[in-house]
């Protein structure tokens, strides 16, 4: 780690050096380790140390950027001068307004030493756990265990200065037959709250469960979607709509919709950065601090996150979601969380008269933005459901589907919720049972 | 770097290495963006660093950094070395690479342009010139031009004597027109859909891309497509572009090859494969018509390089032989499992990556059709073209694709324009409809510079050629 101290003065010299009317360094140190196994043993098993630091450089509505992975310097004086090369030689951005002043930044915990200073045995004998619980039921294991420390700093030529250190652990595991497969996952800041042993045997249980699938046709079903399948079907939501950009170029379907209905009244999404419950981050990539913010508040369309770019357009300030700049994504959640419920996944199951239970889906893809419809498939533990007991396995199926459909049509929400990584950040979601879901076609497996 | 590579190999080996190998890497990436109208950003990023694969008690250990010096070197193999070892606390067999490749070598992309040396003020005019011409059409709500950059400067050394040291340059550009109006959203991207289309190559291939000659055509279509009627439901005969063709054979023909992804080795993330090792050599993949080859040595494709990243040299495999399943792509340690020698797919994305089977450029060969020939002699069906969405399954059988643009063929001729299209299959059932292939004038390769893989993941790219082809009895119209 470089730490605060190291990070100020890597900035500040950047800042020094700079001949611009404004300057932003953002600044990453990252150490990332990944234990990966197949067949029931560790096949790829990798470490990686690396830093980045990004420079944006402007003059008046000229922008340029930056990047190196070398913070000798010389090579901060050479990232400085590319970055202020590039804003000078094009034209103006009207629409570009200034970098944000400094705001306090709240403290959030967020590094666990024990994460930090996990080593590659530790990950090891975690893996040798899991692939020790398949051969005792005669199945092969796969998976990952992954370990990150991480430091983000940013800073400008206006004031900010904005640290924080992190850690994650993730370790997320495939169990297979010869005609079956489970899956099961954990994610924590805390290493020591992922257990292996109970990953393990929540997927041996679905690996074993889910032996001779059985063939099904397409169509409308009940479904329970545990907690993996939901935080996809999440995340994919909020890359689509939740965004500033998004509402203002047309695309998102929570356009026109502020105050109205879109969903549910049993669904409330929203973001937090500094919900320790989730992968919290105080700050966004321009170091503005987060806010909290509302999309759907009992199924009503409430607001989209910004940066500062997209909150000058309509006079607003900026909620703290900036990506890194030069960003053409515009803002995007972070830190994702669904409302629970009261109810559990055993009462849920008891309801269904006739319906399918869903671990969870595999190659998501928006099919019509607008109407947040989704395609995927189904993998790794999807049951038969009748008169509220579980029959047996069937055969994967591929689902096209409006999320916003979907969440209109929610029966039950599970009390209990699951931490997963998301595209950005942590979402903290329920299990779902959804009175109708579309599929529109199987799979052979 | 030869100080460097020398240190890290010998710390490998002082640490009990039976093999190790380092790469060094520095790239450099040049992305412009113009959006609506203006300059929304010009980014230059560079990074640079070097990561050591070993094999030590049988198995895998890598570990990498970005500080480039000998004291460095030998931590970070140590390093490796103390991975591997605790990998080896959860082996089930030791790994073996099959006979060593020892390569001395130097390989530079053919370049006419430096795409470096074009000045930047050159490369906003041409995307601002693109940008203009879609925004004079009424409707277009969003408008986007881009242009990409790569070079890559790489060294591969291995404890086996292998030195090569490479040069790749890449150069991409594409725009996009988005057309937006009530309850409805269409785009149209020219030459193709994930950003742009992708060459290894100079700047050249940027002026000859045309995009300012296409550029009101498509913003005209998008804002069509806001009017045009629904693509039907139903079971029909399907025509797909060569753009829309390319990425129906990344995902349902190039992936499935990876003979990491038949033994288990993508399990947990991306999946497995349908073609499992029992179907080599027997399995009816498609229609007689089908041929497909991977080759990694086309001049100026994007999955073009001299040798891959584990210092194997770049060459051409056939993989389906008039419909018939017969080749993987391999590496050193998958190949030596079929008594094979790996052929040269290995490829990581950076310094930070180990490498990992990819594709190189995986081609349908051409077939005889002229294309308006092949359009005249389908009764009854829908021309598909340009990918909008794509979804498969994790053994690579069941797909649905979307496309950004359609139109119906009623008695031998392109009829009304469709919006929203969709098709799905099951892999082998698709391929063996095909019953009609275009010919060489209309082949055309495809870079995608975005393929996914891995864990930690990673973006290969990679390249389809095709040309336009013809399919029987396709379910469309999904949603």
């Amino acid at each position: 780690m470089l730490g605060p101290e190291k990070m100020k003065q890597i900035a500040q010299r950047v800042l020094a050096y700079s001949i611009a009317d404004q300057t932003e360094v953002v600044l990453f140190s990252d150490e990332t380790y990944l234990t990966r196994f197949a067949n029931s043993r560790i096949h790829q098993n990798v470490g990686e140390r690396n830093v980045q630091v990004r420079v944006r450089a402007i003059f008046g509505k000229k922008v340029g950027v930056a990047s190196s992975n070398d913070v000798s310097e010389s090579a901060l004086d050479r990232v400085t001068e590319r970055a202020v090369e590039i804003a000078l030689l094009q034209p103006e951005n009207p629409d570009f307004h200034s970098l944000p002043p400094p705001k306090p930044i709240p403290e959030v915990d967020a590094f666990v030493p024990a994460t930090a200073e996990c080593t590659p045995e530790q990950r090891a004998k975690a893996v040798a756990t899991i692939c020790q619980l398949s051969k005792e039921n005669g199945l092969v294991a796969s998976g990952a265990f992954t370990t990150t420390t991480s430091e983000i700093a940013v800073c400008n030529s206006l004031g900010v200065f904005a640290y924080a250190p992190s850690t994650a652990a993730d370790l997320t595991t495939v169990i297979m037959s010869n005609d079956s497969s489970g899956y099961a996952g954990a994610t924590s800041l805390d290493v020591r709250e992922i257990n292996a042993e109970q990953v393990g045997r929540e997927a041996v249980d679905k690996a074993l469960r889910s032996r001779n699938p059985q063939p099904i046709a397409p169509g409308e079903y009940t479904v329970i979607l545990e907690e993996y399948a939901v935080a996809e079907m999440l995340s994919y939501l909020s890359y689509l709509g939740f965004s500033a950009l998004a509402v203002q170029e047309g695309r998102s379907f929570m356009v026109n919709k502020f105050g109205q209905p879109v969903v549910g009244e049993n669904i409330s999404i929203w973001d937090d950065g500094l919900d320790k419950t989730g992968l919290p981050m105080p700050f966004d990539f321009e170091g503005v601090p987060k806010q909290r913010v509302d999309f759907i508040v009992n199924g009503v369309a409430k607001g989209v996150v910004y940066d500062s770019y997209t909150a000058h357009r309509e006079g607003k300030e900026s909620t703290g979601h900036a990506l890194p700049a030069p960003n053409p994504y515009g803002p995007l959640p972070g830190n994702l969380f669904l409302k629970a419920g009261t109810d559990s996944k055993e009462r849920m199951l008891a309801s269904v008269e006739r319906g399918l239970w869903v671990t969870r889906f595999h190659y998501v893809n928006p099919v019509h933005p607008l109407k947040a419809i989704l395609t995927g498939m189904t993998r790794d533990g999807t049951f038969w459901i009748e008169r509220g007991e579980i029959k047996g396995a069937v055969k994967n199926l591929r689902f096209t589907q409006s999320v916003l459909e979907a969440l209109s049509h929610v029966r039950m929400i599970s009390a209990e919720t699951k931490l997963r990584g998301g595209l950005y950040g942590g979402i903290r979601v329920p299990a779902l049972c959804i009175e109708r879901f579309t599929f529109t076609g199987v799979t052979e497996f | 770097m030869k100080e460097i590579a020398e240190r890290a190999l010998n710390a490998a080996q002082l640490q009990g290495a039976s093999y190790a190998d380092i790469r060094i890497v520095h790239q450099q990436v040049q992305s412009i963006l113009v959006k609506n109208g203006h300059v929304e950003g010009i980014s230059h990023d560079e990074n640079q660093g070097f990561g050591v694969r070993v094999i030590v008690n049988g198995a895998w250990g890598f570990a990498s950094s970005s500080i480039l010096s000998v004291e460095e070197a030998a931590r970070v193999a140590a390093q490796a070395a103390q991975i591997a070892r605790a990998s080896s606390l959860a082996k089930t067999r030791d790994v073996s690479l099959g006979p060593p490749e020892v390569h001395v070598a130097r390989y530079e992309t053919p370049v006419q342009v430096d795409p470096f040396s074009v000045p930047l003020e050159e490369k906003i005019a041409l995307l601002l010139a693109a940008d203009e011409g879609m925004r004079r059409v009424k409707g277009i709500a969003v408008t986007e031009s881009n242009m990409a950059f790569l070079r890559e400067d790489k060294v591969f050394a291995s404890t086996e004597g292998s030195y090569i040291e490479q040069a790749l340059v890449e150069s991409g550009a594409g725009i996009e027109a988005t057309a937006v109006g009530e309850n409805e959203m269409q785009t149209r991207s020219f030459p193709n859909s994930f950003g742009r289309q992708q060459k290894k190559g100079g700047y050249e291939f940027i002026r000859a891309l045309q995009l300012v000659e296409n550029s009101e055509r498509i913003a005209e279509e998008a804002v069509a497509l806001l009017s045009a009627p629904q693509c039907p439901s139903g079971v029909t005969t399907l025509i797909l572009d060569s753009t829309q063709l390319a990425l129906q054979i990344h995902e349902s023909c190039g992936h499935p090859i990876e003979l990491d992804r038949v033994f288990g080795d993508e399990a947990s993330y991306a999946g497995t494969s349908f073609l499992t090792l029992d179907k080599l050599g027997t399995f009816r993949y498609g229609s007689p018509l089908v041929n497909i080859y991977a080759d990694a040595t086309i001049p100026g494709a994007l999955g073009t390089f001299g040798y891959d990243d584990e210092g194997v040299p770049a060459q051409r495999t056939p993989i389906v032989k008039e419909g018939i399943f017969v080749g993987y792509l391999t590496s050193r340690e998958t190949a030596a499992v079929l008594g094979q020698r790996s052929n040269g797919t290995m490829r990581a994305d950076g310094w930070n990556r180990i490498p990992l089977i990819r594709m190189t450029n995986i081609n349908l060969e051409p077939g005889t059709w002229e294309f308006e020939d092949l359009i005249a002699d389908t009764e009854d069906g829908i021309y598909m073209a340009v990918n909008k969405s794509w979804s498969i399954d994790d053994k690579r059988l069941n797909f649905q694709f979307g496309t950004q643009l359609a139109y119906e063929i009623k008695k031998g001729k392109l009829g009304r324009m469709l919006k929203n299209a969709t098709y799905t299959g099951i892999t082998p059932e698709f391929w063996r409809s095909c019953d009609a292939i275009c010919n060489e004038k209309y082949w055309q390769i495809w870079g995608l510079p975005n393929c996914g893989k891995g864990e930690p993941s990673q973006a290969a790219h990679v390249a389809h050629g095709t040309a336009p082809a013809r399919f029987r009895n396709v379910r469309v119209g999904i949603a």
